[in-house]
């Protein structure tokens, strides 16, 4: 819409001609990635010294917080204020840390979303995240010569509604515009299919330095259809690290390490285990804060031993996603091998063997996923290229449902629905003169509640007294193309609408959003509200005329007390247009929509009724 | 600019499944006809199509997009397509009211869950096996009896019970596949 309509007032053209900057972002457990497309082409963004990857970590110092490399730098001096693989606490709660103990910070006990004290403050992984996107987004901006203006982040496909929304979140407070969230091995199956122009039944194989994913992908004439995906949202390379770093204090017999010492040992595991790719024995050798030395070999048998059950959970969420997409490994015509972790080749043999087949390894396992990104967001900023006439349909992960009586289950949304779905269904009250009612939203596949995560807990108030049975309360599940999930609720019988409390179970709530975003602009003091400002400028004065064209044309179709509610809204947006307050006018534009949205929808119906008049159906198709 | 009245009419609501796709209205379906029409359709109407436009046409993306998607998932699978015919002609076949189904029929189901039990505990994936390809073919003799009683004597009352079989069978087959593929974990 932006594109074809321009308002010509001096100096706020929103991007008069040409190219939008448009990236895709791999934002990594242990490295993140970003991308663009360059004359036709997707490559990699890489710092002023050559370095494609950022190491997804964060040292919150005295006077700044660092990201990257340098953070790195810190982690053994000061592991307590140096986050370390905060993606696998995205969405998540102290609770459903199994491990942890494992991580060196200062958790915070509350209830919801897990939370580190750090030197600066006690922060949430989203912050935490949001650093690090921040970072990639000035890399770009620096590398593409002025601001973003549309971004792809990568999410693994077997993240949960609340790992996503916290992902969403980070993406906001760092200040980047959000086109999609994109699942990691449909992302990498984009850059692989379009640069080989694949046809046929493709698996991909994800293992990241934290999570796993599976994805069977039918790429036929330019659509890329998820037919299913599986996987395990707790499990990567990390883990490979963490069975090395137990081993060699087994072998050394040492007792529990501090916080530094641990991280010592972690680096030395991991970097012993890269070396085993290419070698049959890797050194493990630290000088430990006692004085002490840890001086051990490993070899690549002893290592294919120590992480056999590693590798093996792998092989379940493979055998079920086939499964679900009703095939067998010999319906596969290659599988793509994703994620740092699949260099290991215990992995590549394990692969091999289920599949019968040697996975593809022509691409960097590294970067596809964030090509694959960038190509989705340049096609999504409108950047036409050649040969961009293709489609993504992917699915959710997991079952959406809802808490019924007895803690059991009800599932609204099977997983592997092909996304954007939505779904209604109707439950009654149990009690007499029952007023209220609780709605409890949950993901997973399990029978019971408890074994379900737990997204969000809606109550439905303000239902008019009935016998028990007699209200017909309609809960409608809404999943978008980012796979994220909106939930209402309404009483149908009497048409009155209920008011709902959303409390995210283990989200950020909207106030805390924008406290963070604040910060974020006190602390980054860029242009963003400006643009913000502007950009909302335009979308207001689009939709006041948009709004009144069409009053002009069907206002015969509203009441003179439905005009009169539309006139006003639109005076709101008229009077916030020249304040400077982005947020108000946004909020009022929003209103605008919210109210003219039965206008349009009856205008809809009018157009619809003037295509159809005197023709045949099949006619229109 | 293009005001809201010039926008594309994405699709229209008020039509059936068979009719956005533009498919005879039968049982009996190509599936290759079915998912062309379906590819063809999500490529006009997908929100990505759809990212840099106005709020509205997004959201009209939006449902555009998850009606077709509703309307594949429900025509793809014989037993949901059968459901929807008939709930095109005011026939509830799985009405939870009415679930009767012949003795016989349950009888012979009740062996086979036994039979599959006794399989699972004695970790016989071939006679689990065995039981499956049975509850297939059976499966899709059902589906000929439906497409009979649908489109050849357009009875839509005569298909309820052939149906309602189906949809038990269904069931069965993926609750024994379920077994299968702990059995091969």
């Amino acid at each position: 819409m932006a594109a074809l309509f321009q308002i010509s007032e001096p100096g706020e053209a929103p991007v008069p001609h040409g190219h939008r900057r448009a990236i895709g972002i791999d934002l990594g457990t242990t490295n993140s990635l970003v991308a663009t497309v360059r004359n036709g082409y997707a490559v990699v963004l890489p710092d002023d010294q050559g370095r494609p990857l950022v190491p997804s970590i964060v040292h919150y110092g005295e006077n700044r917080v660092e990201v990257g490399f340098d953070a790195m730098a810190r982690q053994t001096e000061d592991p307590q204020n140096t986050i370390v693989s905060v993606k696998r606490l995205m969405g998540r709660g102290l609770a459903d840390l199994a491990d942890a103990r494992r991580f060196p910070y200062r958790f915070q006990e509350a209830p919801g979303i897990v939370r580190i004290a750090t030197r600066t403050g006690v922060k949430t992984p989203v912050e935490i995240s949001a650093e690090i996107l921040r970072a990639l987004r000035d890399r770009a901006e620096t590398s593409l010569g002025g601001p973003i203006d549309g971004a792809v982040v990568t999410v693994p496909a077997y993240f949960d509604d609340a790992q996503r929304q916290a992902t969403k979140d980070a993406a906001k407070i760092a200040g980047l515009p959000v086109l999609r969230l994109l699942n990691e091995p449909t992302a990498a199956a984009v850059a692989y299919g379009l640069d080989n122009a694949a046809e046929g039944t493709y698996a991909v194989y994800d293992l990241g330095g934290g999570t796993f994913d599976i994805s069977i992908l039918k790429l036929s004439r330019g659509v890329f259809e998820v037919l299913a995906t599986n996987g395990d949202s707790a499990l990567g390379g990390d883990d490979f690290d963490h069975r090395i770093f137990c081993w060699a204090l087994e072998q050394a017999r040492l007792p529990p390490p501090s916080p530094a010492d641990a991280r010592r040992l972690l680096i030395e595991a991991r970097e012993a285990k890269e070396k085993l790719t290419g070698h049959e024995t890797a050194r493990l050798a630290a000088l430990l804060s006692d004085g002490s030395n840890v001086d051990l070999d490993l070899s690549s048998g002893v290592f294919t031993s120590i992480t056999q059950t590693l590798v093996a959970k792998t092989l379940q969420p493979m055998r079920r996603a086939l499964r679900d997409a009703q095939l067998t490994p010999a319906d596969i015509k290659g599988v793509v091998l994703v994620g740092g972790a699949t260099r290991m080749p215990q992995i590549r043999r394990a692969v091999a063997e289920f599949f019968d087949q040697p996975p593809l390894t022509n691409l960097n396992p590294d970067e596809v996923v964030a090509l694959g990104a960038a190509i989705q967001a340049n096609k999504l900023a409108g950047n036409r290229e050649r040969d961009d006439d293709w489609l993504l349909l992917d699915v959710i992960p997991l079952s959406l449902g809802l808490e019924t009586m007895g803690g059991i289950t009800e599932k609204i949304i099977p997983r592997n629905s092909t996304i954007p779905i939505a779904r209604a269904q109707e439950f009654t009250t149990f009690k007499d003169g029952q007023t209220a009612m609780v709605i409890h939203v949950v993901q997973g596949e399990r029978e019971r509640v408890s074994d379900c995560r737990s997204l969000a807990r809606f109550e439905l108030r303000g239902i008019p007294p009935m016998t028990a049975g007699a209200a017909r309360i309609r809960v409608s599940f809404d999943v978008d193309a980012d796979g994220l999930l909106s939930v209402g609720a309404r009483e149908q019988t009497t048409g009155v609408e209920a008011t709902i409390a959303v409390k995210p179970s283990y989200g950020l709530r909207d106030d805390e959003i924008a406290r963070m975003l604040q910060e974020s602009f006190a602390h980054a003091a860029d242009d963003m509200l400006a643009r913000a400002l502007a950009e909302t400028q335009v979308e207001a004065d689009r939709i006041i005329a948009a709004t009144e064209s069409a009053l002009q044309v069907d206002g015969d179709l509203l009441s003179s007390e439905e005009r009169s509610r539309i006139d006003e809204a639109i005076a709101v947006v008229k009077a916030m247009r020249n304040g400077t307050d982005h947020q108000a006018l946004r909020a009022s534009v929003e209103a605008l929509n919210h109210t003219t949205g039965e206008f349009a929808a009856r205008r809809m119906d009018r157009s619809v009724r003037g295509a159809l008049a005197g023709k045949r159906v099949d006619a229109l198709t | 600019m293009r005001l809201p009245h010039e926008q594309d009419i994405m699709i229209d609501f008020s039509r059936n499944y068979f009719e956005l796709f533009g498919l005879p209205q039968r049982f009996e379906s190509d599936s290759a006809s079915l998912e062309n029409a379906y590819r063809r359709l999500q490529t006009e109407v997908h929100p990505d199509r759809f990212a840099s436009a106005g709020e509205q046409e997004k959201r009209l993306a939006l449902q555009s997009s998850a009606r077709v998607n509703e309307a594949y998932r429900a025509l793809k699978d014989p037993v949901s397509r059968a459901q929807y015919l008939l709930s095109l002609h005011g026939i509830d076949a799985l009405s939870e009211t009415d679930t009767q189904l012949p003795m016989d029929f349950l009888e012979r189901q009740l062996e086979r869950r036994e039979a599959a039990a006794q399989a699972v505990s004695a970790n016989d994936s071939s006679a689990l096996a065995a039981i499956l390809g049975d509850v297939r073919r059976e499966a899709s003799d059902l589906v000929s009896e439906v497409a009979r009683a649908i489109d050849e004597r357009q009875s839509f009352t005569d298909a309820r019970m052939p149906v309602r079989e189906l949809k038990f069978m269904a069931k069965l087959a993926n609750d024994l596949d379920a077994m299968q593929s702990s059995l091969d974990d």
